[in-house]
Formats: structure tokens, sequence, C-alpha cells
């Protein structure tokens, strides 16, 4: 029997290395691909929360699908910035980005 | 216990990719491991008999945000572009605040006592969700029925696909 607490360590594992990444790359688009694994370990949870606690109900998988297409949408804008940084800046390092700054 | 065999598998295949993905060097290295990733995940759902969950993960994440990533990628790229020598600060900043995350979250998991659940869901087939029920709960209007926020989501898709093009056009 697979007991919930084994999915949701798995989801906890990949959110907090996701994190990790989030704070330890340089490059906007490994930081993208850090934030696409910490949205995907949330949305995990729903799904299994929705299983084995409410396994009537399909509230947690609505969540779920609107929270995949939400994540599509938001990659989307993302990748058209970093794209237009690149045309402007020559670079998609973050600690180059500072021009607003000066 | 097969079940649980295969949730081994996967659990062990999702974290390994997910640690190589934040820590490979090579940018395209690294999408083509989320891609391992969601793939896995997309397991996970299958093995829970969120079976049209499945089917939309592979479709919108393994088609399109990993096909857009891969794009963006090669437009951005320097020669020879490598994730340049990392800041020894803060990939200690990173690990300590996973680190940190890690110990405080699993001791509020393994400590809490959930709701009862008695039987195994990943071995009662029954369970499934047949299409009729998932298509009537999406365009239905009422209680417990989501026709509301998937015109909401259509909108937002719509103002994606218009802020993408006046942002990434050229000028």
């Amino acid at each position: 029997m697979i007991k919930m607490e084994y999915y949701l360590i798995v989801s906890t594992l990949m959110f907090f290395i996701g994190v990790y990444g989030f704070i330890a790359r340089k490059n906007m688009l490994a930081i993208l691909i850090s934030l696409e694994l910490i949205l995907n370990a949330v949305e995990i949870n729903f799904a299994v929360f929705n299983r084995y606690l409410f396994p009537g109900s399909m509230e947690g998988m609505f969540f779920t699908l609107f929270g995949i297409a939400i994540t599509a949408a938001e990659t989307a804008i993302a990748i058209a910035i970093i794209i237009n940084v690149y045309r402007n800046i020559g670079s998609v390092n973050v600690r180059k980005i500072n021009k607003m700054k000066e | 216990m097969a079940n649980l065999i295969i949730f081994i598998c996967l659990a062990i295949f999702i974290v390994i990719m997910s640690l190589m993905a934040v820590t490979s060097k090579k940018i395209l290295r690294a999408a083509t491991y989320l891609l391992f990733v969601l793939i896995g995940t997309a397991g996970l759902y299958l093995l829970l008999n969120f079976h049209f969950l499945a089917a939309v993960q592979i479709s919108v994440y393994a088609g399109g945000i990993v096909v857009l990533f891969i794009f963006a990628i090669f437009l951005t790229s320097n020669k020879g572009d490598m994730i340049d020598n990392h800041n020894k600060k803060r990939i200690l900043y990173g690990i300590v605040a996973a680190v940190a995350g890690i110990a405080i979250t699993g001791f509020a998991l393994l400590k809490h006592r959930f709701l009862n659940y008695s039987d195994n869901p990943t071995i009662a087939g029954d369970q499934e969700m047949n299409m009729k029920m998932i298509g009537e709960a999406l365009m239905g209007t009422e209680k417990y029925q989501y026709l509301l926020p998937f015109e909401i989501l259509s909108v937002l898709l719509l103002a994606c696909i218009i802020g993408g093009i006046l942002i990434a056009r050229k000028r």
C-alpha cells in the first residue's frame, strides 16, 4: 500500500529542489525551469489530496487542470520577456540586468 | 505491491532528474531533465488513476512548454553557452534555504495526523472518473461545476497571446 505521505515527500523534495535552483542559478531560463519544478510539485499535492482524502469529489483535479493552464500562460509570457531582454541587453544573466537601477 | 515498486522507481527517477535539472551546467540539458521530471509526474497521476490529468500533463507540458523552452534556449544562447562559474555564496544560500524548508515541511508532514483514509485508492480502479463526468463538471454552471473559471481561463490565454506578441515583437 502506498501511503499518502510518500507522495507528499516526493513533492516536498521536488519543491525545495526548485527553490534551490531558483536561488542559485543565474541564467533566467534556468530560473524559469526551477519555477516549473515548484509549480509541478504543488500540482501533485492537489491531485494527491483529492484522491486520498476526498475520493468522491474532483475539486483537486480541476485545480490541477487550471493550474497547468495558468502555468503554460505564465511561461509563455516569461519567455517573451526573456527574449526581449536578450535583444536589448545581449545576455540572459540576471546579475547583469541592472540597467533600470542606473 | 507492484504498485509500490512502480511508485518507488518513479519517485527515485523524479527526484534524481529534478536534482540534475537544477545542477546541470548546460541549459539545454536542464530543459531535457525537466522534460523527464514532467513525464515522471504524469506517471504519478496515472498511478493515482487520474488518467485525464496525465494526458493533459503530457500534452501541455511535454508538447508545449518544453518545446517553448528549447526554442527560447536556441534563441538566447551565446556561443558555447555554459552557466558560468557559480557564485559560491548563492549556492550556499540556496542549500540552506532548501534544507531548512525540507526540515520544517517534513517535520510538519510526518507529525501531522491526516483524516482517515482506509482503503488504497490507487488499487480501487472503480474510482476512475470517466470523461462524461469531467466534461459535465467542466461545462456546467451549477455547484461544483466549472464553466466560469473555464471561460476566465480562455480570456487569460487570449490576454497572454496578445501580451506575448506585444512584448516579443521587433520594434
